[in-house]
């Protein structure tokens, strides 16, 4: 009898889970729909694009050909045709990864004290904080840009200040630098670091650190041992949100760049631009999306594997 | 059990906030924890008692006041230089550690070596039964194994004191039981001074060598379990700790040890201890189970009429008003051949067993 009953419950529960996962692909319909059409759509342009051969004064001609390809890690001396590697390229696929890793652990630097911070205030005025942390958003981001270019300019505010106090007697020349870049993209992209670590820590037991303290930690090994471990998606998602959208960026380093310093988004722009070679910018939008890709894949596998030694 | 003092509190008050929102937690509480000894701190949620753990495990520090460890002052030393350790009331187990690495980590943070730590790691899994469950995560484990581990982590770095935060609370009423036995016998094998925080009255006089009743942040009175529940001291400890009868009585003559009192129904009783009334007057407290029916009025020293038998199993009691209109409690233990020899709606004499008088000082 008792079994019986049992049995016909989850015989219902069953049809209700049904009927939940049915309505939960239709409310997400919309979300779908659009990710077919604005993402995976244009993706796959993308991706028909860098095979196909440039035409003369930009877009594509409908002939198969992996030239594009062929010029994001190679070049063809215009005279007699030997093959080289695109060192113009290459320094900046290096440029690009060198200043977002710089700008991603200075945001961390940065992002992880305030999250600390605002964490720890008491409940009432944490909404406050994060509001003042999401106010930059409300700008256009290249007034914003240009703003910074008047801070940090050789008669900019940084400049005027350190030479009236006497400190230097000559403009330290920081616009146009890759200095300038990281300084932008860090400025852009901290909000995106301290989100994230912020409601890591927000659910963070602060219990957990009391015991840390209660067993003989300092507040450096407390640190480290409790509150770092706890807050790690936290922190992990932070560093995705801003180093790919740094490797990725644009507008930061052709305004604060000065057009000498190229970051890869500014050679795609380049390349459907002035350079009227859209397959080798289609080639190059691919080629970061699955730099960024594998990445992802390898600490995905990496933070399973970390989670299965401890699960068994 | 020697008798040297482990913790000594000396007049430590605790204010939260400030000006208009100042809260006081404690006031000006001293108090005197042997070394070696099961002491409980016993009281209602918020009366301080947590807040006193805290200032001893070294999460806040007191306002005004000193607290010493074995004749030093610690007050001012943070948690991790305080030989002392903590069993949470939530566990507070670190999630992204195994039970072995939770167990090790204080021996860790010591700076012990790691042979050592493998070593004393083994032996508290022994000690609290959980050497097959080393390598589990914490959430992988049941409440009881849980707090299990929380007890073997706080014992592991050997401290001076042990301090529990009613960690017995989240347990169901068996397992409860289980741990109260398991946690008499860590405290004998180890010798550690524990320190135990709970509301729970019958937990506190099953577990303790001696204990502290708060209230309202004031230490009400300080002795051992017997001694607490047959000579209460005031009316709170007395209403606290089991069942109580309150009535009013008249000093009729006082003595160095004793005192003669006259009950409401005129009849004289005697108490243990010298009273001490501006009027005359004074609040007396008697327990039920130290009171009998009777059909003999001169052996009588109360008289009442029944309003309610209640049969609960090992005892019966008696629901009485008395003529003044005060209720009044009698307990008897059920014999195999008492039968429902009292009943509602009867008149009934009420005999107070010699000593089962306490005056209570408010």
């Amino acid at each position: 009898m008792a079994d019986n009953s049992q049995r016909n419950d989850s015989v219902f529960e069953a049809a209700a889970h049904r009927a939940r996962v049915r309505r939960n692909w239709l409310l997400s319909t919309p979300a779908l729909i659009i990710l077919v059409l604005a993402a995976s759509g244009p993706l796959l342009v993308m991706l028909a694009y860098s095979f196909l051969q440039a035409g003369d004064y930009g877009g594509v001609e409908y002939r198969f050909s992996t030239e594009g390809w062929f010029q994001v890690f190679l070049a063809r001396d215009i005279f007699d045709d030997t093959v080289s590697v695109a060192d113009a390229h290459l320094s900046i696929f290096w440029r690009s990864a060198r200043l977002s890793f710089l700008t991603t652990v200075t945001a961390l630097a940065l992002g992880f004290p305030t999250a600390y911070f605002i964490a720890t205030r008491p409940r009432s005025s944490r909404n406050l904080w994060l509001f003042l942390v999401t106010v930059p958003f409300w700008t256009n981001l290249l007034i914003r840009t240009f703003a910074i270019m008047e801070v940090i300019k050789n008669q900019g505010i940084v400049n005027t200040l350190l030479m009236s106090a006497g400190v230097i007697s000559e403009p330290i020349q920081m616009l146009y630098t890759d200095f300038a870049i990281m300084l932008g993209m860090t400025y852009v992209y901290l909000p995106l670091m301290i989100l994230p670590v912020y409601a890591s820590m927000e659910k963070l037991d602060f219990r957990l650190v009391e015991a840390g303290y209660d067993l003989y930690a300092t507040r450096i090994k407390v640190l480290w041992r409790v509150i770092i471990p706890l807050v790690k998606p936290g922190i992990v998602a932070g560093c995705i949100l801003v180093f790919i959208p740094s490797l990725g960026a644009y507008v930061t380093p052709r305004v604060l760049g000065g057009g000498r310093n190229l970051m890869i988004g500014n050679l795609i722009e380049l390349q459907f631009g002035q350079g009227s070679n859209w397959p080798l910018g289609a080639a190059l939008s691919i080629f970061l999306l699955l730099v960024v890709m594998v990445a992802l894949l390898l600490y995905v596998r990496n933070s399973q594997k970390a989670n299965n030694i401890v699960r068994h | 059990m020697s008798d040297s003092v482990s913790v000594a509190i000396h007049g430590v008050s605790k204010v939260f906030g400030h000006d208009r929102n100042a809260v006081t937690a404690l006031d000006d509480v001293s108090l005197d924890i042997r070394e070696g000894e099961f002491f409980t701190l016993l009281g209602p949620s918020g009366c301080g008692k947590t807040t006193l753990l805290r200032l001893i495990a070294g999460f806040e520090h007191p306002t005004r006041g000193h607290i010493d460890l074995h004749g030093e002052e610690i007050s001012h030393l943070p948690p991790y230089r305080r030989p002392v350790n903590t069993v949470f009331q939530s566990y507070a187990l670190f999630p992204h550690m195994t039970v072995a690495e939770n167990i090790g980590f204080g021996l860790e943070m010591q700076g012990k070596s790691k042979e050592e730590t493998t070593s004393t790691v083994g032996e508290m899994l022994r000690l609290v039964q959980m050497e097959d469950l080393a390598d589990r995560r914490t959430d992988q484990i049941s409440g009881g194994q849980q707090q299990r581990v929380a007890l073997a982590r706080a014992l592991a770095p050997r401290p001076r004191v042990l301090l529990l935060d009613e960690p017995l609370s989240a347990l169901d009423y068996k397992l409860r039981k289980g741990m109260q036995i398991e946690l008499k016998r860590l405290q004998n094998e180890t010798g550690i001074t524990f320190i135990f925080v709970t509301h729970d009255q019958e937990e506190a006089l099953t577990m303790s060598d001696r204990l502290a009743v708060m209230s309202q942040g004031k230490v009400l009175q300080v002795g051992a379990p017997r001694e607490i529940y047959a000579h209460p001291a005031v009316r709170f400890v007395a209403d606290f700790i089991g069942d109580t009868n309150f009535l009013d009585a008249e000093l009729l003559e006082i003595e160095r040890d004793r005192t003669e009192l006259k009950l409401p129904s005129g009849k004289p009783v005697s108490a243990r201890g010298a009273a001490r009334s501006v009027d005359g007057k004074v609040h007396i407290a008697v327990r039920p189970e130290q009171t009998t029916l009777t059909r003999d009025a001169d052996a009588a020293h109360l008289e009442g009429h029944i309003d309610n038998v209640v049969y609960s199993g090992t005892d019966t009691h008696y629901h009485i008003t008395l003529p003044g209109g005060e209720s009044f409690v009698v307990r008897t233990q059920n014999r195999g051949d008492s039968g429902d020899e009292w009943q509602a709606g009867q008149t009934a004499g009420i005999v107070i067993e010699p000593g089962a008088v306490q005056i209570l000082a408010d």
